[in-house]
């Protein structure tokens, strides 16, 4: 077994995901020779290809893909290159994290290799054997990669948890090694495509993907005004911020807040949901959370049927209560 | 200018889908079925770009049994012109169908290709970014926001990515695949229906268009999923603290 990572970075460091793919790479079977593939320029990506090869015991070595078409992550030259390093290096398995990095990337590249790429496996029983999810969630397809060399996935962070403590690496750094990109424009597409810019959110709150609480406005909340009550809370007991789809297209909160089906997947410690109904592609986006609590008007809301603790009431209430009651975070 | 959209037939998104007790899949016989949502405002997105007079003709395509003939007549009557059917089984993967969908450029050479960025049936989200690798055309998936400029012959577009809003811009020919918010589609309406009925429907086999399919991929089960422990109502935000800190022990 040889598996190739694709790694997301950004502002010199690694993405967890991104090491949530290495987890998952492990756990295809013994002996599993990984290397992670880092593209981009520049001091940023310098700093990341450190990170990197001291980020886990099970790397053996870090692939790196320095030049200006890196950039930004774009999917042509993205798909081109791991063409390029397949050749090269001839993986039993490709893996990135099924964010939008690697699910704007990794068909792509399958594509060009002629493999059918499985999205969002959340469970690895083998080194051919996968769960995934479908229908939003309301059941599970277990499939077998019949094909060639390489099998490529996108896998579900939220499935494949990084141990919190941090392994003792000086000992065992792995190797780096550029990629010879001299026939990266082979590839038409290659320069037709160019990033304009990014529109976000700065925020000091816990990243929403990898928070160990999350707590989710709906609709109830009614206002992009009332959802400061949100995200006092949040900041009171340091939690991210989620929001379900219809609290977004109402516009009370940014799309990068959105927890479901088309959104980000958690799967915090607790989870917080405030005025929320529980649609089933909001519920597809949280329902491996451990510890559920649902706010709700309506006691009929399917949000409860998920809940593992309930209260019927008005959030507008039961907020301020909390933000009296509840101890300040640690 | 001429656009292409692939539209999929699933499981109307309002129906609560039912596991066959084989394992086998889930059952789709006498259950509603719907043009696939994000395929509808790919559709919509298409038939707005050609009202603003920036592109010519709107061509809508599927591959799939007979029974997708229906949902093609949905697309007409929403008002694609003219529609093509590419008569396949029903399970082939996002591989197959963008080789089918590379072959129909091929023939007709739109300027730009727009797909549903996922179906909601199997939830794979590729085909899009399958078919752009195959032709060689830049991709612009999740898309929120689609402005085009015909005299310099890009597309701008807004997309739906983990940090926020990206924007890119896309030489044409281009691969767009669209988001939910890119916009609200219309519904048929009965005139339209009516017309849709004369409107063309062109059909081709995989033999025609020289596409194998290719089953690298096999599904061995398809189970329900874990039925989460049914919790309890609380009735007061006191019992929920100490539930929080006593019980569960997560805060």
């Amino acid at each position: 077994l040889s598996t190739l990572v694709l790694v997301e970075h950004e502002g010199g460091l690694i993405k967890t995901s991104s090491l949530s793919a290495v987890e998952a790479a492990k756990s295809l079977g013994e002996d599993n020779s990984i290397s992670l593939l880092l593209a981009g320029s520049g001091h940023s990506l310098k700093e990341a290809v450190s990170h990197a090869a001291s980020s886990h015991p099970s790397v053996s070595q870090v692939l790196i893909a320095d030049s200006d078409k890196f950039t930004y992550a774009l999917a042509e030259p993205w798909a081109k290159l791991v063409n390029l390093v397949q050749q090269s290096g001839g993986y039993s398995h490709i893996i990135a994290a099924s964010g939008s990095f690697g699910k704007n990337i990794l068909p792509r590249a399958a594509a060009l290799l002629d493999i059918s790429p499985i999205t969002d496996v959340t469970k690895i029983s083998g080194s051919n054997l996968f769960l995934r999810p479908i229908y939003a969630g309301n059941a599970l397809s277990t499939v077998r990669y019949t094909g060639s060399s390489p099998c490529m996935l996108s896998i579900r962070a939220t499935s494949f948890p990084v141990a919190s403590e941090p392994p003792d690496l000086k000992s065992n750094a792995a190797s780096i090694d550029q990629v010879d990109l001299s026939t990266l424009d082979e590839d038409d597409s290659v320069g037709k495509s160019t990033y304009v810019k990014l529109s976000s959110q700065i925020s000091e709150r816990p990243d929403l993907g990898n928070a160990r609480i999350v707590v989710t406005g709906g609709r109830g909340v009614k206002s992009a005004d009332n959802f400061k009550v949100i995200d006092k809370l949040a900041e009171k007991i340091g939690a991210a911020v989620g929001a379900t789809r219809a609290a977004v297209d109402a516009g009370f909160v940014p799309n990068d807040l959105q927890v479901g089906q088309t959104g980000k997947i958690v799967a915090p410690e607790l989870y917080m949901a405030f005025g929320v109904s529980g649609a089933i592609q909001h519920i597809a986006g949280m329902r491996d959370s451990k510890v559920i609590v649902a706010i709700n008007k309506d006691a009929d809301a399917p949000i409860f049927q998920v809940a593992d603790y309930g209260l019927v009431g008005d959030l507008f209430d039961v907020i301020p209560e909390l933000l009296e009651k509840l101890p300040e975070k640690k | 200018m001429k656009i292409m959209v692939a539209i999929k037939r699933v499981v109307d998104y309002a129906v609560k889908i039912r596991v066959k007790p084989d394992k086998s899949g889930v059952e789709t016989k006498n259950v509603k079925m719907s043009m696939n949502p994000f395929c509808e405002i790919a559709l919509e997105e298409a038939l707005r770009i050609k009202e603003s007079g920036l592109a010519s003709e709107v061509v809508a395509v599927s591959v799939g049994p007979t029974q997708f003939l229906e949902t093609l007549r949905t697309g007409l009557a929403m008002g694609a012109d003219r529609a093509i059917h590419v008569e396949a089984p029903e399970k082939i993967y996002p591989l197959t169908i963008a080789k089918i969908l590379k072959a129909l450029v091929d023939v007709e050479k739109p300027g730009l290709l727009l797909l549903g960025k996922q179906a909601i049936d199997n939830d794979q989200n590729q085909t899009g970014q399958m078919v752009a690798g195959l032709l060689k055309w830049p991709q612009g998936t999740f898309a929120s926001k689609v402005v085009l400029d015909k005299e310099k012959q890009v597309a701008t577009i807004d997309r739906e990515v983990d940090g926020g809003i990206e924007t890119l811009c896309l030489d044409l020919p281009a691969v767009i695949t669209t988001d939910l918010r890119l916009n609200q589609p219309r519904y048929a309406t009965l005139p339209n229906i009516m017309k849709a009925k004369s409107k063309p429907i062109k059909k081709f086999t995989l033999q025609d268009l020289n596409v194998e399919i290719k089953s690298d991929l096999e599904v061995v089960e398809v189970t329900e999923p874990p039925k989460r422990k049914s919790g309890v109502i609380l009735s007061s935000v006191d019992e929920l603290i100490d539930k929080l800190k006593n019980e569960a022990r997560v805060i």
